[in-house]
């Protein structure tokens, strides 16, 4: 078996699951005011603390969510909400077109149901915001803005954003921006307070903590209008008793994420170099998705198009030879939709139905690559006589 | 003996698996008959999003899940595949075409020509499958020189293969239907996929037309084709009705025609024939839709074609009965003429010819041969 699907999921590291199972036997509601209460709370503090400091944020810059999807809908609904009913004429929010949809369908929303204008910014053909578009956007009317919203890197094809440089130009108008950096913290330096960022998404399970925990980084200045309302944890900005478990389990993983960071992308990125090769060595026209250069891309991001191959056959190919990997795009009721952030980057809609997202992580091993260099020649073949439908 | 048997040699089996406990009891056996199955689900509408109450075993978020835990609860892998352009250009356009022109189409069996044994069973041939495999009520019998014959199911009340009939030598040649060689009621089907932990025990049949989410075909065609008034006529020629579009009707119908005058022996009227050209719509009594002869198109065999005219039983219409006939092959037009008159013999509806259970071949009704011809105008 080669998992190589470690941005949908990666195995939990022992430490994380060693913390969560020593939790789980506790009682504890870190609202309470009795002494199974102080202790739970001192665990969740424990826990902000070390979060905190792995993502260069202090303890109350941290909000506990239920996972990334929260949070960035926290983010981007609550600094919207607040903004307009601050100065009503900021309704426009400014996203990548790249973005995971915990982003691009809450932008929909807000549009919807909320009289949001979004307005996309242009990315270049590795899908990349930069700088000058997120400032000609804003200037061409500063006090419209309510928020912009750009991930740290890419979760299909792996191009890292310059967001320290998209958060200046933000900064010098006075605008909010919002970064997910689910697919970042862990394989790149992720420093909160160096960012410039108002708020920032992270999640649980993609750095081998548990799943349905997550973060968002919430500058102190930063109020966004809650999307749960009830007991008033987390600032008032996140309502829920806290999972205490699953935080503890968290912080752990999040503590190491930010320690090996250097570890993961020379190792897991000379790994990934290694896949690139293979693949491109077996499927000559292989297009490599992305950022070429590897500092511009995450370092476990191995991404291809294979002109002529439904992406969905690969993945069957693949599956039934133990190798599990991801077309890296949506499903609408489990139907392959071309990726949007390819066709954002001016991939003809043909050739983005073609594409395999390899993801590796801290379990990747030598023998994962070589299965792939094995595997996908003739996978593509099979793909290609069996074409588009 | 039929594949699901004691396979010789274990097959790559891909099984359509609509969401509904036909399918996947099909595929649970195909598996426990030691095949490597690969569970696939056929996204067919055009809004995959919908959910549809009383799901009728196609085409919603439903059905898709229902297939995929079944595919779980049997240890299979599974897809979904996007067939929805194939389909929309393949069965619904050509169902619309066939009512637009005054012919009663059977978008199933057009579904198994055109989408199940050949978009997806070119594909899954592609991917290095062997075989596909439906829960459909048929039996696939190979014979000792190794030739292969469709027949019609152990159980005659269930059997399928009238929709079926359409495929050729080389669609058998990869189809596995492994509900076909037991004598099964519904009741026992349900309670062998309850046995098997499968959660689709209890869905209601599939029935109707899966594209037509609300079961109102009239409605679906006024639709598409719009509202074309024109007049219901008798066998004289006499205005006794108008309608809203011939589109709507088909031959042998009763129901429906709202005519105002009765007929002068006070008996029911049915509806003798469709002219999309004058939008006229004829009516008569039920003796007049007799029929003695009918001439059918696209012949398809399952085997060689019969040379000379060979005497067989014949299937008119889905669930229909048995009537015997002698056939013939004439210029590329199969010549059929029955032993007995024949009721309600629609256009466009299959004629599925058999040499007891075997499946002969297939054609598509183009006319038919009145026992009392409608007597003309004036």
């Amino acid at each position: 078996m080669a998992y190589l699907d470690h941005a949908a999921t990666t195995p939990m590291l022992p430490e994380a699951a060693e913390a969560l199972t020593a939790q789980l036997g506790v009682t504890g509601n870190a609202s309470s005011l009795h002494a199974s209460g102080r202790r739970a709370r001192r665990t969740v503090e424990e826990a902000r603390e070390t979060l905190a400091d792995a993502l260069g944020a202090r303890p109350s810059e941290v909000v506990f969510t239920s996972g990334g999807t929260e949070a960035d809908n926290l983010a981007v609904k609550g600094l919207y909400w607040s903004r307009r009913d601050a100065e009503p004429a900021r309704t426009r929010v400014l996203a990548s077109p790249v973005e995971h949809h915990a982003v691009l369908d809450v932008v929909h929303w807000l549009a919807e149901h909320e009289g949001a204008t979004v307005e996309y910014l242009p990315v270049d053909t590795h899908g990349r915001v930069h700088p000058d578009a997120l400032r000609k956007a804003i200037a061409r009317n500063p006090d419209d803005v309510a928020l912009a919203t750009v991930m740290w890197a890419n979760n299909e094809i792996g191009t890292i954003m310059p967001i320290r440089e998209l958060a200046e130009v933000a900064a010098e108008f006075g605008v909010p921006l919002h970064s997910d950096a689910v697919q970042a913290f862990g394989q790149v330096p992720v420093d909160f307070a160096a960012s410039g960022l108002a708020a920032m998404t992270v999640s649980g399970h993609k750095i081998g903590g548990p799943y349905g925990i997550g973060a968002l980084l919430l500058g102190r200045d930063q109020s966004p209008v809650p999307v749960l309302h009830g007991g008033g944890q987390e600032r008032h900005v996140r309502s829920g008793t806290l999972d205490v478990p699953a935080i503890a389990s968290f912080a752990v993983a999040g503590r190491l994420a930010a320690e090996q960071h250097a570890w993961f992308a020379r190792e897991i990125g000379a790994l990934r170099d290694s896949l690139v090769d293979a693949v491109r060595t077996a499927v000559p026209d292989a297009i490599l998705g992305g950022d070429p250069e590897p500092g511009g891309r995450l370092p476990a991001n191995a991404h291809f198009t294979f002109p002529g191959c439904e992406g969905d056959s690969l993945l069957l190919l693949l599956d039934a030879q133990g190798i599990e990997c991801s077309t890296g795009s949506a499903c609408t009721a489990g139907v392959a939709q071309p990726s949007h952030v390819l066709l954002a980057t001016g991939t003809d809609p043909d050739l983005a139905r073609g594409t395999l997202r390899f993801s590796l992580g801290h379990t990747s091993t030598q023998a994962d690559v070589e299965a792939v260099a094995r595997a996908i020649g003739p996978a593509v073949e099979r793909a290609r006589a069996a074409g588009l439908t | 003996m039929t594949d699901t048997a004691q396979p010789s040699r274990p097959l790559r089996v891909l099984a359509a698996m609509s969401g509904g406990v036909d399918s996947a009891v099909a595929a649970a056996r195909a598996a426990e008959a030691g095949h490597d199955v690969t569970g696939v689900h056929l996204a067919l509408s055009a809004n995959p999003q919908s959910f549809r109450t009383g799901a009728r075993g196609c085409c919603t978020i439903e059905d898709s899940r229902d297939a995929r835990r079944a595919a779980d609860v049997i240890g299979i892998p599974f897809y979904v595949w996007d067939l929805a352009d194939r389909f929309r250009e393949d069965v619904v356009e050509d169902f619309v075409a066939e009512y637009e022109a005054g012919r009663t189409p059977n978008p199933c069996l057009r579904c198994n020509e055109k989408i199940k044994f050949a978009a997806l069973l070119d594909k899954a041939l592609a991917l290095g499958f062997d075989a596909v495999c439906t829960g459909h009520y048929a039996q696939v019998i190979v014979r000792e020189d190794g030739t292969r014959e469709l027949h019609r199911a152990s159980d005659m009340a269930k059997d399928q293969s009238y929709v079926l009939g359409v495929l050729d030598d080389r669609q058998l040649a990869h189809a596995m239907f492994p509900l076909g060689d037991t004598v099964t009621t519904k009741d026992e089907i349900r309670a062998e996929a309850e046995r098997r932990g499968l959660a689709v025990a209890k869905k209601p049949d599939s029935h109707d037309i899966c594209f037509i989410a609300d079961g109102d075909t009239q409605g679906f065609l006024a639709r598409r084709l719009g509202k074309a008034e024109g007049d219901i006529v008798d066998e004289s020629g006499a205005k006794v009705g108008s309608h809203e579009g011939a589109y709507g009707f088909t031959v042998g119908q009763r129901k429906g025609l709202r005519i105002g005058t009765p007929a002068p022996d006070g008996k029911p009227r049915y509806v003798l024939d469709i002219s999309p050209v004058d939008n006229t719509v004829t009516v008569g009594p039920a003796s007049a839709l007799d029929v003695s002869a009918l001439t059918a198109i696209k012949p398809r065999w399952c085997g060689a074609a019969p040379s000379g005219p060979g005497t067989y039983t014949a299937q008119l219409r889905a669930h229909g009965g048995e009537t015997e006939v002698t056939a013939e092959l004439v210029d590329g037009s199969l010549e059929v003429s029955f032993t007995e008159p024949v009721r309600g013999v629609a256009p466009g509806q299959a004629i599925v010819l058999y040499d007891g259970t075997r499946v002969v071949g297939s054609a598509t009704i183009a006319s038919t041969v009145r026992v009392k011809e409608a007597t003309p105008a004036g």
